[in-house]
């Protein structure tokens, strides 16, 4: 996309920004789910990403953006060993998309005109090594979520119809964004995700003002807007890559897996999915900040995120979900 | 200048300002029941200079987005797309937007938002605060005009010569940075969150600059872009007096911090958008939130099935099992592998068919309710009331079964609440339970709405709209976690009704005892749901008035 807002721009928003950033440090961590209001800026931000993730190196053609000839599938067909630089894809999945589309399907005009049984790859493929978007997560038909589900799961498409028999890596970031008031969730997909975050439009009318501003002057000329953001965007983009590359040296310490154990047993989070994801987004966080180890400070900064939406309803608590998690982390760090 | 004529003259003014800037201002959401009046505006919609597609709230997918030609690739003319009405730049007049189912709505919003130069005239022809345009896309559609109860009158039609100067003019035209804050104030103080339409507003406010061939926004424009764009989006009322001779903010009231220099401005977009709210606002305040509560549109009660309702776009899969072939569908997905099965030496049939191109029809239907008993148990319960009451349930599911209801049985006693029967449509086994209830022990009423609850909030994910019943003759004294303590076990048993109302579940409580209690009614008023005094009520007075109620 030519000229997207830059995501440096972004007014407010931490931890929306902050969740995002860790899953291009680490995209081990998940997906992120963001829920909010309209007009918050939650599309925004995911079709900023495109612009600040640094580009992928991968085979020229390659319809699933393998780094490697060998990673390739063979039903693409590619004999010749050329690397090209591609941003980052960042898919759009529309609302009321067809499952060919999602997972691929015959190739109709050359099974027509050719008679041959070719392949034609779906969004999933050209997600691989990036991200995947679903605005209105909510809205989504359900047999797509589950499909999307075991795929997100298992990082790979098996493609098993219509005479084809094709599997091919799709490991990507699912980003899904909805309204709360259009519906909520299943539980079962809530869990799948890695970060959750809630946003609303910011409070005060300076960064009201801000937003505004910033969106208006980007409309009258997207182009010389990005420029002016360009060296913040840049520097942006260099930490994440620093963090990345910091990020397999540094340790987590018994301390801090005791620490995200009993966070996760005094919430009553369900499974221990919660408590990896914690520590994964906290050491993603911990590379991003330049410390020697993982820390109470970063566990305390992405707990919310990691856990909110990972606790047993209470129909007793009215408080939200996020109370709750700033309330227990009061008790058990003190 | 009457009310009517200046409305008027606010329409013609949107239209002009719709066709300086089509595609940034999204469109038009256009309040208006089939008048002279809204057929002069839609006149002037080809001066826009877009292709105008008119489209239906029913339209499916593939005719938004677009789809294979099959006619084309059958006749060896290769693989066309048929474009779709969202592909490309182009004006669309949505009749009854009302009426857009909200993934609809979504897909709409995802298009607008793309910036492919789409614009979109939304007729929203809905009657009271709950029948009105999916939030959604009223977000996306700039500009709001009501041309409701207005008697007809003549519209000028836009000027095409000044339309064009004005769109050569919009880019050089500039935004003071006091109008923009002046703008988000005037937003904020009438309780709009979404940060979009203070941007709609500069920029309508910059089209009417282009318009009167301006090279800068003034005070003015701003004023009129706010009645056109904040006016209807109101979720509460400015203060009424102006804060230039008002001491303090009323209390109450969100000090609004007038910025400097942005204040007063702020004052003159607040008054026009006062002047332009229709009388009846009032009742429409805080409608466009949506309803998370009861009520709504009812998005949550569509479900998809496979016998009847709406048709819906068809899904691969076996014929068998009650669902229909959709045969237009089938053969269509058989259509490009002809050639190749014959080759494969297939059955010289006219058509090869494999099992994999069968495609079954799916509708939309209106969801089953669901009505959940909630049933007190408890050694409190006279005997002979709860045979009554239990008669009384029986011919209510007698009348459920025969309106195609499903029926749940929760019963709390003792120390707990058990799910007797979980939601069905069995008749017979739901008599069977309800004949073996067991009696005897405390009144755990809260465990009883919590299991009522989680059995509601299932039976809403899977499409249904669940309904609950309590009946009961007396107050909790048994709390969620066993123990007896009847102060906090009321407390609690609020708490939840609470809860029970703000999930939007109808609810009707049914009060057994001999002399209606009064804190039976103030549960049932928590719950959002009425309460039914029924003492001496054999069976069938109790299964008649229930029956009232429930659909009344």
């Amino acid at each position: 996309m030519p000229n997207a807002f830059p995501f440096a721009a972004i007014v407010g928003q931490d931890e929306m920004k902050q969740a995002l950033i860790l899953t291009a440090i680490d995209p081990g961590i998940g997906g992120v789910l963001v829920f909010g209001d309209r007009g918050t800026g939650k599309s925004t931000a995911v079709r900023a990403l495109a612009a600040l993730l640094p580009p992928i190196e991968m085979v020229a053609g390659c319809p699933v953006n393998a780094p490697t000839l060998a990673d390739s599938p063979d039903w693409a067909g590619l004999t010749e060993d050329r690397r090209e630089s591609r941003p980052t894809p960042v898919i759009d999945l529309p609302l009321g998309v067809t499952e060919d589309r999602v997972t691929g399907a015959l190739d109709i005009e050359r099974a027509l005109t050719r008679g041959e049984l070719a392949f034609q790859p779906g969004l999933l493929a050209r997600a691989n090594r990036g991200y995947l978007y679903i605005d209105e997560v909510n809205l989504l038909e359900d047999h797509i979520v589950d499909l999307l589900l075991d795929v997100a799961q298992t990082g790979e498409n098996v493609v098993e119809r219509e005479g084809l028999s094709i599997r091919h890596p799709a490991r990507f970031v699912l980003v899904g964004s909805g309204n709360p008031e259009e519906g909520e969730l299943r539980p079962q997909l809530l869990d799948r995700f890695g970060l959750s975050v809630e946003v609303a439009s910011p409070a005060e009318i300076d960064a009201r003002v801000e937003v505004i501003r910033r969106r208006d002057d980007y409309d009258r000329d997207p182009a010389a807007f990005c420029a002016a953001w360009a060296e913040t965007q840049a520097a942006l983009q260099a930490r994440i890559l620093a963090a990345r590359a910091r990020l397999r040296g540094l340790d987590a310490p018994d301390a801090a897996l005791r620490d995200c154990a009993a966070l996760c047993l005094a919430l009553g989070a369900d499974g221990l999915r919660g408590e990896l994801t914690l520590l994964r987004a906290a050491r993603a966080l911990a590379a991003y900040d330049g410390a020697e180890g993982v820390g109470r400070a970063q566990i305390r900064a992405v707990a919310p995120s990691a856990l909110r939406h990972r606790l047993r309803r209470d129909p007793l608590d009215e408080s939200g979900s996020t109370a709750r998690v700033a309330r227990v982390l009061d008790e058990v760090f003190g | 200048m009457t009310e009517a004529t200046d409305r008027a003259a606010l329409a013609a003014t949107a239209l002009a300002v719709l066709a300086v800037d089509p595609g940034g201002l999204g469109g038009l959401w256009l309040r208006a029941r089939a008048s002279a009046l809204r057929e002069a505006l839609l006149g002037g919609l080809p001066a826009i200079g877009l292709p105008l597609r008119r489209i239906s709230p029913a339209i499916v997918g593939t005719s938004l987005e677009g789809t294979p030609d099959l006619v084309a690739l059958l006749a060896g003319r290769g693989l066309r797309p048929v474009a779709g009405v969202l592909d490309g730049p182009a004006l669309l007049v949505l009749p009854m937007a009302e009426r857009t189912p909200p993934a609809t709505a979504a897909r709409l919003a995802q298009a607008l938002d793309a910036g492919r130069g789409l614009c979109l005239v939304a007729l929203d022809e809905g009657i009271g605060p709950e029948e009105r345009l999916p939030p959604a896309l009223a977000e996306r559609l700039g500009l709001v005009v009501d041309l409701d109860g207005i008697a007809a009158t003549a519209l000028p039609p836009p000027d095409p010569a000044r339309i064009a100067t004005a769109r050569a003019r919009l880019p050089q035209v500039a935004t003071p940075v006091e109008l923009c804050t002046a703008t988000v104030a005037a937003a904020a103080a009438l309780g709009i969150d979404s940060l979009r339409p203070p941007q709609q507003t500069l920029r309508a406010a910059r089209a009417l600059a282009a318009l009167a061939d301006r090279a800068t926004v003034t005070a003015d424009d701003l004023a009129l872009a706010g009645a056109l764009v904040l006016a209807a989006r109101a979720t509460r009322f400015p203060d009424a007096a102006p804060p230039a001779e008002a001491d303090a903010p009323p209390p109450g009231e969100p000090a609004q911090a007038p910025e400097p220099g942005g204040g007063r401005m702020a004052d003159a977009v607040l008054a026009a958008a006062r002047a332009a709210l229709p009388a009846d606002a009032l009742d429409r305040l805080g409608a466009g939130r949506g309803g998370r509560g009861a009520g709504g549109a009812g998005s949550g009660a569509a479900r998809r099935g496979n016998r009847r309702g709406r048709p819906l776009p068809s899904r691969p899969g076996a014929p068998g099992s009650g669902a229909r072939l959709d045969l237009v569908a089938t053969l269509a997905a058989a259509a490009p592998w002809q050639r190749l099965r014959k080759g494969e030496g297939a059955a010289p049939l006219p058509l090869a068919l494999r099992r994999q191109d069968f495609r079954l029809r799916r509708f939309e239907d209106r969801s089953d309710r669901l009505l959940i008993f909630v049933v007190d148990a408890s050694g409190s319960a006279a005997v002979a009331r709860l045979a009554e009451a239990k008669g009384a349930v029986e011919i209510l599911l007698a009348a459920a079964y025969a309106r195609r209801d499903h029926v749940a049985l929760i019963a709390f006693r003792g120390a707990g609440a058990d799910i007797l029967l979980p939601p069905t449509r069995s008749l017979v086994q739901a008599r069977r339970r309800l004949a073996d209830l067991p009696g005897g022990g405390g009144t755990p009423l809260a465990s009883g709405l919590v299991a009522a609850r989680g059995l509601a909030q299932r039976a809403r994910a899977q499409g249904m709209t669940p309904t609950l019943i309590l009946l009961t003759d007396g107050r909790p004294n048994v709390r969620l976690d066993g123990t007896g303590a009847r102060a906090a076990a009321q407390d609690e048993a609020m708490r939840l009704a609470a809860t029970i109302r703000a999930d939007g579940t109808d609810a009707l409580v049914v009060d057994a005892g001999l002399r209606p209690h009064p804190w039976l009614a103030t549960l049932g008023a928590a719950m959002g749901g009425r309460t039914l005094p029924l003492p001496r009520a054999e069976a069938r007075g109790l299964s008649a008035a229930v029956a009232a109620a429930l659909d009344g």
